[in-house]
């Protein structure tokens, strides 16, 4: 049965009008509104979105942890609330804490979470050296996983997440609190684990390089709403320009310059201070011709600069607001406490 | 099936830390010992039929695994503030074992405590009788599981609010010690205590465990206190069941 449900459609995530709201001192906060989202099989998806933008409480729901306040949701082809039993055995949920109880040591964890997706002893002793091997925690799979690192720890999270070969992975903010290198080692192996066994994985930060880095397709997420859903490339290019910075000696140069940019087509152009701010799709190839057109008008340009658009200049395009920011919105926070609330 | 499965899996998880590191099972063990070494001396003899520690070791191996168990609530407390209740959440094992394994692993430092403690009291006149304390035993484990399930049951519902777990449970702890008799016999107290006590499950346990340790085997005080330990049980299960599935 589950072949044939799976074969009539690869989704691998389908959601139809998603919707959860938590009562929050007699006040209703909605934390997701209505959303419709499509995984399929062998995607690697981000969802994106400032604190409190309702990311996690897509993936609480979507992992059978809460249920939705209405829609529905199927996750390798079984639905989320009538059928959790069969969508707990085939994810793999790597959440925002540490999934290795800290009295425990990390072998003994890896081994009786392989029991608990019911393989024989012998099995999750095989797998969990398996994985202690492949994710380097050798030296340190026998200690106390108080005494682990922060990196250690996270790692040992993945390898629990991995230990029954999920076809689904989720990771709820995964490299929070992690610091640059150990953030680089965790998304190359969730990178090489996608490559070698085609697990399908949905990620949510709120890291745009992370998003950007790793992301084939990009889930914008804000207000519980999805406000878009593209390539990294195509969401750049399509909500955000490139952006040449030319200087000039002072403004009154910087002025005169205006003129020569009327040949480009679409092109956003101020100024401030010194420089010409020229904000177009395709930069790299106009720069040339436009500063021979301000050559021409006798205007010498001091300096260049072309910027390629990241994800936060797409985030400040799409609702007005800078995702670094995001957090500081009086509505965002009650999200985020109403999810804290209900959430463990 | 696959909750027996499943619960043998979360009673080997509970019991594997204790297992790795035997020692902190006689760790949690100082309090009794202090009561045994510093209240005992202070009891009226009981006279020639038995001495005092006769009657006061049985009350004091039930104070144990009061204490012990009722405490556990906070491993899971600590679990599901670090990520790892979540984490067992969303894997299939079957919600009823996820807290039946947990209270079942209660009473294995149960039955070594009080291994320790009866052993303890052996040298200084603690006179045991092997059929009545091990049929004291199996009274204790079971009231242990039902205790367990209800201190786990407490965690869940103070998820969000550590201060709640610790404040009920220490506002339900002592007067179930004192109204069990443990201490002090409730005998010689006004009637209004002693029909309170009635209503302490724990009395009978203790009644029960008095007499089993004496070698008595005296049928209503004995059926009574098994009576007492599962309804105990029974119902921490049931209420524990019922609040792991709706933990998630």
């Amino acid at each position: 049965m589950d072949s044939s449900v799976l074969s009539m459609t690869t989704a691998m995530i389908r959601t139809e009008g998603l919707t959860r709201h938590f009562t929050v001192k007699k006040e209703t906060v909605e934390a997701v509104r209505g959303l419709d989202l499509t995984v399929d099989e062998g995607e690697l998806v981000a969802m994106l979105g400032p604190n409190g933008a309702g990311k996690s409480t897509t993936l609480r729901m979507l992992t059978t942890l809460i249920a939705p306040t209405a829609g529905t949701a199927h996750v390798v082809g079984h639905d989320v609330v009538t059928q959790r039993s069969a969508v707990r055995r085939r994810i793999g949920y790597i959440g925002q804490g540490n999934g290795a109880g800290h009295s425990q040591r990390g072998r003994d964890e890896l081994i009786s979470q392989g029991r608990a997706y019911g393989m024989s002893g012998r099995d999750a002793k095989r797998r969990a050296d398996e994985l202690i091997e492949s994710l380097g925690l050798a030296a340190v799979a026998d200690r106390v996983v108080s005494s682990l690192s922060g990196g250690q720890r996270r790692r040992l999270d993945v390898a629990m997440g991995l230990i029954h070969a999920p076809q689904l992975l989720f990771l709820d903010e995964p490299s929070t609190g992690l610091d640059p290198q150990n953030r680089a080692n965790l998304q190359e192996h969730i990178v090489k684990l996608r490559a070698e066994h085609g697990t399908t994985v949905m990620i949510t930060t709120h890291y745009l390089d992370e998003a950007d880095a790793m992301a084939e397709r990009i889930m914008v997420v804000d207000h519980g709403r999805l406000i878009a859903d593209d390539t990294p490339a195509r969401l750049k290019a399509q909500h955000a320009g490139d952006h040449i910075t030319l200087g000039f000696a002072d403004e009154h140069d910087a002025r005169a310059a205006v003129p020569a940019t009327r040949r480009l087509h679409g092109a956003d152009v101020h100024v401030a201070g010194s420089c010409l701010h020229v904000r177009i799709t395709d930069a790299p190839h106009v720069v040339a011709p436009l500063l021979h057109d301000i050559g021409e008008l006798g205007i010498t340009v001091d300096s260049v600069e072309v910027a390629r658009p990241t994800l936060d200049d797409v985030f400040l395009n799409l609702t007005g607001r800078s995702l670094r920011e995001g957090g500081a919105a009086p509505s965002t926070d009650t999200t985020d406490r109403a999810r804290q609330e209900i959430a463990a | 099936m696959s909750v027996l499965t499943d619960t043998s899996t979360v009673f080997n998880r509970e019991l594997r830390p204790v297992l790795r590191d035997p020692f902190s099972v006689i760790f949690s063990m100082i309090q009794p010992l202090i009561f045994l070494g510093l209240f005992a001396p202070l009891l009226p003899d009981a006279g020639a039929d038995g001495s005092a520690l006769q009657w006061f070791v049985p009350g004091i191996v039930v104070m144990s695994c009061l204490f012990s168990t009722s405490f556990t609530g906070s491993n899971l407390l600590f679990e599901i503030q670090t990520g790892a209740h979540e984490r067992m959440l969303v894997t299939p094992l079957s919600r009823p074992a996820l807290i039946i394994g947990r209270a079942l692993k209660e009473a294995v430092p149960l039955v070594i405590q009080t291994a320790i403690i009866v052993g303890a009291c052996v040298p200084f006149g603690f006179d045991v009788h092997l059929g009545g304390a091990t049929l004291g035993l199996l009274m204790l484990a079971i009231m242990a599981v039902g205790l367990g399930a209800l201190s786990y049951t407490l965690a869940l519902a103070s998820k969000n609010t550590e201060w709640l777990f610790w404040t009920v449970q220490q506002t339900v702890l002592f007067p179930l010690l004192l109204l069990a008799g443990i201490l002090l016999p409730v005998d010689d107290g006004p009637g209004w205590l002693r029909t309170m006590a009635q209503f302490n499950p724990l009395s009978y346990v203790v009644d029960a465990e008095r007499a089993l340790f004496s070698g008595d085997y005296a049928a209503d005080t004995v059926t009574a206190g098994f009576t007492a330990a599962v309804v105990v049980a029974a119902v921490g299960l049931v209420v524990g069941t019922r609040a792991m599935r709706n933990s998630s």
